[in-house]
């Protein structure tokens, strides 16, 4: 069976010849109609049609767009509620919302404030990663844009509705992505996450205010539903994984890039051999992490043993193979990891995955924030047991130590970065036991090296110096 | 009523907050509503540890030391609390632990402090928390007291699995006037800074870098000066915070621990002194939440330096002929009887001082009345100073109140009246008791026409030398005695090191000359004198010493004589309305010494 041709809803125009951002191309192909059907409609049929959408958060987590908006009671809240568009797209492996903001801004915009004004929002923020710098000034323009047209502002087209959208550019922390920290960011502070409980966004978020913090390509999908309706948007894709979604294959493939289809309509495989055209060079598949990089790695020839609904309601089980496996939130999730921020990133056989997983263990452990111990320790623990492993200087001890060390780790800490760090080594030591073994056997063990200044302090600087001094204590 | 308002109380909830149910490790408890976790527990004997968090400053929950198990009421399909066998709510345990610090306990839910996912999270963080850690435990100032040492011998592992190049952070950082900071030992807690912007309103801490690498630091053009900064030292879980003024000076195992009550000024702070042999080390705040809640300023805790320098009298001394020769004590009493033959009332003058407890007081008055009441001149040295709005008082002297209700506080005004008497030749006679007479204004050729000028102070200062009898007096650690507080509240001083040399306890040099100077013998110790004083002043009714307890005791405020305001008074004794009035936070403290001088053991 051929695999099904992409449905572009979001990325419809994207890439598309003599399409441009501005704002006259956009209202050319039908921009801002679903403002003007969504500003003339109640707020709370808005949210009703999301609700019915069945729209799904598409920056990780997959959390029901509809409920996380129905947290906020208006009849009850006398705060301010504040929307937050979350551009912070950090996760390696992702890069579908920057194709959004830098080709189609106005399609993020619309979302957004058909989102606000379905929640009263009278302020929002778009908080884009500091390393777009371009995309925060083609988002500033385009909001401009739109407020000549009456889109955004005071008195919005005539209905009475104030709305202000601020771009905020990120402070160049991944961490800088999980909400709570993302709105500590907002705040001008340290990205560090907030405890939950209490500080849920929903209760006590940007300022201590009620807050939504939604992905782009969440708040694009809002504009589509209103398009569409929630019913006819929920139709797309296989129950409780609804609509479309952008997915963004790297890695050894003939074909990387960005794809977007309905829901559950593909099977890995299908992506892989038929969309991206196989595996680069005619080489053989090795792993595949589905969904960003802290999603948990699955390996080729992996066979999965799911609990299958059948017609009847009793569940039977089934045996699947990774290439059959399909790509929606639920059918990840069954075979033991997810589809996250639908980064799909492939291995092909020349790999060395104690290698991968030492690249990924550095990055978890330079994007740690630093707050909670066990992230801020373990994070940094697990980047050196691998890189010794990965660089020949194992023992056989580090293997059960680092599975240690990540099970010390994962669901300890205040937010998902400690999943997120800890996901990866715990699956990538699981399913490639027995190279992680050989090599971590075969090494030569921790070599002493002299002391290094591990500090990341400038050069010439106190701090630097301090590090640099012999150590005597007091 | 406090003195200092916590930010947060998260240990103290109001007397009528409701009781919930909880299943705490298995054992059903009533506790107050509003609770978290690790209260919760505490209050059924269950310790939690934990580093970041502190009963007084906001939560952050970033050590993750307190994570235990909780569970949820089981609830039936109409919300109801399933039941079960025992009768008692069942409880749904939640697989992933949490924080007892954030977690606020509800009615039927329980926690588990020692399940086996308790404990694995526990020796997990402590782990974590050593494996960067220098381990430097035999120079580091923390030993003895230092909570990754006690949390290790309870919950960590006995081998470490770490064996790669540990994190290299700064050392010896000079944060401020008082404190060095040492970054390497810091676990990141981050009590210090919320102390400091929380507390002190003085948000100057914070962390640099990142991850790993995450470094305490003091804002690049600023320094941690504040008068309150050495609290953070107390409640720095580790090593990481030390004090410049105690820092090396003794280990912490070797001191003896006496509760008193700081004399710096008339708050009364609650302290623990810490002193190995006859030597004072340091002074660290005790829990009070009447007085002090659990914190000090710097200038009260370093002011112990005074009382054991160099020129601290050891003995009493004897002017001969134009010099000044060390004495025995049972000498000095018949010769000071002596030469009081035949003086009383105007001929007699007495300086005494708020510094003094309330049974030396209680002994002047008795003495000053045998001699002719108020005839005799007597008055105190005030000692007015600025309220800084948190703990310090404006006034400096640590007992006023006392000296009111003994009827010796005159507001410094008879200090003129003295000297005028003196020159005038009518005062032949000046007792002066832990108050210079030359520094309170009585000028030495005045001082030099007296027949009898007896100094009973710890260092002999102007007037030492013209004195007639020196008598090496106590300092406040090395005695016993009561002493009033600012708000009217009664406490205790105790005695933590012994007089210097063959310097005594002023309550004993007091009955020794009252013994000679009016016969009366029938008071020997502290207590008799008391309950002397509780006999005779109808604001200590019902009281005895050992009453009063290590926390004091509220006198009845409508009773105390308040503070007379003269005109034209240079005096500003505050009025108790006044002093309970919402405080303010200065940003910067007087200038302070860094450390303190004092002669070794």
């Amino acid at each position: 069976m051929p695999a099904p041709a992409e449905m572009r809803i979001v990325l419809k125009n994207i890439d598309k010849p003599g399409y441009t951002r501005d704002i006259d191309c956009y209202l050319k192909h039908g921009g801002y109609e679903e403002l003007k059907k969504a500003i003339a409609m109640a707020p709370a049929d808005i949210i009703a049609e999301v609700k019915a959408s069945g729209l799904r958060g598409r920056g990780g987590a997959g959390f029901p767009c509809g409920v996380k908006w129905g947290f906020i009671d208006p009849k009850k809240n006398t705060k301010p509620v504040y929307l937050i568009c979350n551009a912070d797209e950090s996760e390696p492996g992702t890069f579908k919302d920057r194709q959004i903001i830098h080709k189609e801004p106005h399609q993020l915009i619309e979302g957004m404030i058909i989102s606000c004004f379905a929640n009263n929002v009278k302020l929002a923020y778009i908080y884009i990663r500091g390393e777009f710098p371009y995309g925060a000034k083609i988002l500033e323009e385009a909001i401009e844009e739109a407020r000549a047209h009456n889109f955004i502002g005071t008195n919005i087209l005539g209905t009475g509705y104030d709305l202000e959208i601020y771009v905020h550019r990120g402070a160049g922390a991944y961490i800088c992505g999980e909400e709570t920290g993302l709105i500590e960011s907002l705040e001008g502070k340290r990205a560090y996450p907030r405890i939950k409980p209490p500080y849920f966004p929903a209760v006590l978020g940007l300022y201590m205010c009620p807050t939504i913090v939604n992905n782009v390509e969440t708040l694009c999908d809002v504009k589509h539903i209103i398009k569409m309706g929630g019913a006819e948007y929920g139709k797309l894709g296989r129950p409780n994984n609804t609509g479309t979604r952008v997915i963004c294959v790297s890695g050894d493939v003939e074909k990387p890039g960005y794809y977007e289809f309905e829901t559950g309509k593909i099977t890995m495989g299908e992506l892989i051999y038929e969309v991206c055209g196989g595996i680069k060079g005619g080489k053989k598949l090795k792993a595949i992490i589905p969904g960003g990089s802290s999603a948990k790695i699955i390996r080729a020839g992996e066979v999965f043993k799911v609990k299958e609904k059948q017609a009847d309601g009793s569940m039977a089980d089934k045996e699947i193979k990774l290439e059959d496996v399909i790509l929606d939130f639920d059918s990840l999730a069954a075979i033991g990891t997810m589809a996250g921020s639908g980064g799909v990133m492939v291995m092909d056989e020349t790999r060395d995955i104690t290698r991968c997983l030492a690249n990924l263990s550095e990055f978890y452990a330079h994007e740690s924030c630093g707050q909670c111990t066990p992230c801020r320790e373990g994070a940094q623990w697990m980047k050196k047991i691998t890189r010794r492993i990965a660089t020949g200087e194992g023992r056989a001890a580090d293997v059960p130590l680092l599975k240690s060390v990540a099970d010390n780790i994962a669901g300890k800490t205040i937010c998902a970065f400690g999943e997120a760090c800890s996901w990866p080594v715990q699956s990538f030591l699981a399913k490639f036991k027995d190279e992680f073994d050989a090599k971590a056997a075969a090494g030569t063990g921790p070599v002493v090296r002299p002391v290094e200044p591990t500090m990341s302090a400038p050069k010439g600087s106190a701090a630097y110096k301090a590090a640099k001094e012999p150590v005597i204590a007091g | 009523m406090a003195f200092v308002k916590n930010a947060f109380q998260h240990d103290i909830l109001p007397a009528d907050t409701p009781l919930i149910n909880v299943q705490i490790d298995g054992e059903w408890v009533q506790v107050p509503k509003g609770l978290n976790a690790i209260e919760a527990a505490s209050r059924a004997g269950k310790f939690v540890p934990h580093y970041c968090y502190h009963p007084k400053l906001s939560i952050v929950g970033n050590c993750r030391m307190c994570l235990l198990e909780i569970g949820m009421p089981k609830m039936s399909p109409d919300r109801k609390p399933i039941i079960g066998e025992d009768g008692k709510p069942e409880i749904g345990w939640i697989p992933r632990p949490a924080i007892g610090c954030a977690t606020q306990l509800a009615d039927g839910m329980g926690i588990r402090t020692d399940s086996k996912l308790a404990k694995d999270c526990r020796e997990g963080v402590m782990e974590f928390l050593l494996i960067n850690h220098p381990l430097d435990c035999p120079i580091c100032d923390q030993a003895g007291e230092c909570k990754l040492q006690e949390y290790s011998v309870e919950y960590g592992q006995s081998e470490s699995r770490f064996v790669e190049q540990k994190v290299h952070k700064p050392k010896k950082v000079d944060i401020g006037e008082r404190i060095v900071l040492d970054d390497e030992r810091c676990i990141m807690c981050s009590r210090c800074i919320r102390f400091a912007r929380e507390f002190c309103k003085d948000d100057v801490l914070g962390f640099t870098q990142r991850g790993g690498f995450t470094t305490l630091a003091v804002h690049h053009d600023k320094r941690f000066d504040n008068n309150y900064s050495l609290n953070t030292v107390d409640i720095c879980p580790v090593g990481a915070l030390t004090s410049k003024d105690f820092r090396f000076k003794m280990r912490v195992w070797f001191l003896r621990e006496t509760p008193s009550v700081c004399t710096g000024c008339a708050t009364g702070c609650n302290v623990t002194v810490g002193a190995r042999e006859q030597t004072v080390y340091r002074l660290t705040p005790r829990e009070n939440e009447d007085v002090n809640s659990l914190w000090m300023c710097d200038q009260g805790r370093l002011n112990i330096g005074y009382f054991q320098g160099p020129d601290r009298l050891t003995e009493p001394l004897v002017r001969v002929g134009g010099s000044q020769v060390g004495a025995v004590w049972s000498n000095i009493y018949p010769q000071i009887q002596h030469k009081m033959l035949g003086l009383k009332g105007e001929q007699v003058a007495i300086l005494a001082s708020a510094r003094a407890t309330n049974e030396e007081l209680f002994v002047i008055a008795d003495v000053r009345r045998s001699l002719g009441g108020d005839t005799v001149l007597a008055d105190i040295v005030p000692r007015p100073g600025k309220s800084d709005g948190v703990l310090q008082n404006a006034d400096r002297n640590p007992n006023s109140a006392g000296t009111r209700i003994f009827g010796l506080n005159y507001k410094g005004q008879n200090i003129a009246k003295i000297k005028e008497a003196i020159d005038a030749g009518k005062i032949k006679a000046l007792f002066c008791f832990h108050e210079d007479a030359v520094e309170a204004g009585i000028p030495a050729e005045t001082l030099q026409k007296l027949d009898l000028l007896v100094l009973q102070h710890i260092v002999p200062g102007p007037t030492g030398a013209l004195a007639h009898f020196v008598l090496a007096g106590a300092a406040w650690t090395e005695k016993r005695g009561s002493m009033i507080n600012a708000a009217g509240r009664l406490q205790r001083l105790n005695k933590a090191t012994a007089c210097p040399g063959s310097a005594r306890e002023d309550l004993e040099i007091l009955l020794n000359l009252r013994t000679a100077l009016t016969g009366g013998n029938s008071l020997h110790k502290v207590e008799e004198v008391f309950k002397a004083a509780a006999s005779q002043y109808p604001i200590f009714e019902g009281l005895t010493f050992s009453r009063i307890t290590d926390l004091g005791v509220q006198l009845d405020r409508s009773k105390l004589p308040r503070p007379q305001v003269v005109k034209g008074s240079v005096v500003a004794e505050p009025d108790f309305a006044e002093e309970f009035a919402p405080r303010e936070m200065p940003v910067k403290s007087e200038g302070l010494p860094a450390t303190t001088p004092r002669i070794s053991a």
